[in-house]
């Protein structure tokens, strides 16, 4: 069975190896002149405040619109990009094709049984889904070590505000990408078991990974752990902004949370709320300054909801357990289901 | 038949290969014989390179450039080499031209004596039937109209043609499978046991196909049902 499950897999594998080799020689050829910049850049051991800003000043817009930018989009984007293309590629014709070619009567009438020729079958392509996940997630991850390392000796106005625990930038890291590839193969082959037709299959599998890894980081990871909510006397620095409309105004606050993933940040009251109320009189005519001044005065606190940074693999490692599970159910349903009903 | 199909393979014996077999477009005759090797404990790899050199294929050949026989014949060759005691064909030649029908056939019978295993196969070409098979069965909307071997049916089975007569007055060992009448005469085919000696008529021998037919055609008559399946026995 492993030996038939690798005949009619090896092309497809051939073909993820030859877009993982030619990405590989991209990102080796890029990455070490990246590293090279970064080391010559006066960033690594920097001492003075000012040096280390002047330095990463320089390192970013040697970074903005260069080659590196784009490589690095390229990579993350393929993050994205592969697991959903291995379940349409991979999961969807799994079982659809065979039956619309019928071949799966010749596969299903030998001695071994549906179940095993769907497991080892599973086995070798999730695994090695998950493996080609796993690898892009490596090469991104030192590929970009120079610009995280960077982002985290920027202060916050330098503009490189990039952050592992960003919605976006999350799922490139760590384990995660694993757990996509799992979750896409098995939706895959769950539409592949379920339409038994190989283009609806892929369009279905394709609208719903892409659904979920759309949705997910706003719905589901921020319940994952939950946030920490913290309440904090209103700074003056923390001030980003005053909208006023119809002689009510709010503060728009910005808090100063490095690595972290702030969920939400706004001015409250006393009670709790968030502050809308009539401006200050300084705050029609006066300076900004001033006005700033006034909403001092008026002891409002910054409510913030955050994930910090240090909680990153421990996300991670919930997100990817997720995922994996949800892909290991799918896959046990559609053994079940392989093995109970008629597909041809 | 019961409702629930039987193509579940059990470890040796049992082999079902199911309406037109399906071959691997992408996949040569040798990576078949293969795939039978690595997915069959029994394999017999000897059987199975004998049947395709006898049968003059390439093995390195894709089975997507084979024609339609041959594919048949690269399909009973994989479920010969499982050596299995009863083979289970579900219609293999309904979709050969009527050569490649009668090849199939004819490797059929050869592997039958060569392996000594039992044949369960069903189809609508009666004709073909009639060559290589031992018993019958007719079926109807899963309702059996007639079985028996296939000899002992012929022998018993005869057309009656005579002046017309009375249904109600035949002899009582006749049994009347279908009867057509015009002013003047009736043509009967009657199943009886004992020799028919009926003065004035004459009494013809009657193929396996107007057999089959006439049952058939009596099996829809009383109610109107479509569905009609032979299943046959070597």
């Amino acid at each position: 069975m492993i030996w038939l499950s690798w005949r009619q897999f090896r092309t497809q594998a051939i073909v993820a190896g030859g877009v993982l080799a030619a990405l590989a020689i991209v990102m080796l050829a890029t990455g070490f002149s990246l590293a090279h910049l970064y080391q010559t850049s006066g960033l690594p051991g920097c001492q003075a405040k000012d040096i280390c800003h002047d330095a990463l000043v320089v390192f970013t817009s040697d970074l903005r619109g260069s080659v590196y930018e784009f490589v690095f989009y390229i990579a993350a984007g393929l993050i994205y990009l592969v697991p959903a293309l291995i379940g349409a590629f991979w999961g969807a014709p799994l079982v659809a094709r065979e039956a619309e070619t019928g071949t799966i009567r010749l596969a299903w009438s030998q001695s071994v049984s549906r179940s095993r020729w769907l497991i080892v079958k599973v086995a070798m392509l999730g695994l090695t889904a998950m493996t080609m996940a796993g690898l892009l997630s490596l090469m991104l991850y030192w590929w970009s070590q120079p610009a995280y390392q960077a982002a985290k000796l920027a202060a916050p106005d330098t503009g490189l505000s990039i952050s592992r625990l960003t919605p976006l930038l999350f799922g490139t890291n760590g384990v995660a990408p694993l757990g996509y590839a799992a979750f896409a193969f098995a939706a895959g082959l769950t539409a592949s078991v379920l339409i038994k037709r190989t283009l609806p299959a892929m369009a279905v599998t394709l609208a719903v990974v892409a659904s979920v890894l759309i949705a997910w980081p706003n719905w589901v990871r921020p319940h994952l752990i939950t946030p920490v909510h913290s309440a904090v006397a209103l700074q003056a620095s923390a001030i980003k902004g005053l909208g006023i409309s119809n002689n009510t105004m709010t503060v728009i606050t910005a808090a100063i949370k490095p690595g972290a993933w702030v969920l939400s940040d706004q001015a409250v009251n006393s009670a709790g709320l968030p502050f809308a109320a009539r401006p200050p009189q300084v705050c029609l005519s006066h300076s900004f300054q001033d006005c700033a001044n006034a909403i001092l005065a008026l002891h409002l606190k910054e409510a913030i909801s955050f994930e910090p940074a240090s909680r990153f693999w421990a996300l991670q490692g919930y997100e990817t357990g997720a995922y994996l599970l949800i892909a290991v159910l799918l896959a046990a349903a559609c053994t079940w289901w392989v093995n109970r009903r008629r597909l041809a | 038949m019961a409702s629930r199909p039987a193509t579940r393979p059990s470890s040796r014996g049992l082999v079902s290969s199911l309406r037109t077999p399906r071959t691997y477009a992408g996949l040569s005759i040798a990576d078949h014989l293969k795939l039978g090797k690595h997915m069959n404990p029994g394999w017999d790899a000897a059987v199975a390179e004998d049947r395709i050199s006898r049968l003059g294929l390439d093995p390195k050949q894709k089975a997507g450039k084979l024609s339609g026989g041959q594919r048949a014949q690269l399909a009973l060759t994989l479920a010969i080499a499982k050596r299995p005691e009863v083979l289970i064909l579900d219609e293999p030649i309904a979709s050969l031209d009527p050569l490649a029908r009668r090849e199939f056939l004819q490797m059929l019978m050869e592997v039958t004596a060569e392996h000594e295993l039992s044949v369960v196969m069903s189809s609508h070409l009666v004709s073909d039937l009639e060559r290589i098979c031992d018993y019958m069965i007719v079926l109807v909307s899963s309702r059996i109209q007639v079985a028996g071997e296939v000899e002992t049916l012929l022998a018993t089975h005869h057309q009656v043609t005579g002046p017309r007569r009375d249904p109600a007055q035949l002899p009582a060992d006749w049994q009347v499978v279908s009867a057509s009448h015009t002013d003047r005469q009736s043509t009967l085919l009657v199943r009886s046991d004992t020799p028919i000696v009926e003065p004035g008529h004459t009494v013809d021998q009657i193929g396996l196909e107007d057999l089959v037919l006439a049952y058939l055609t009596q099996a829809n008559r009383p109610a109107a049902s479509n569905s009609k399946t032979l299943e046959a026995q070597r």
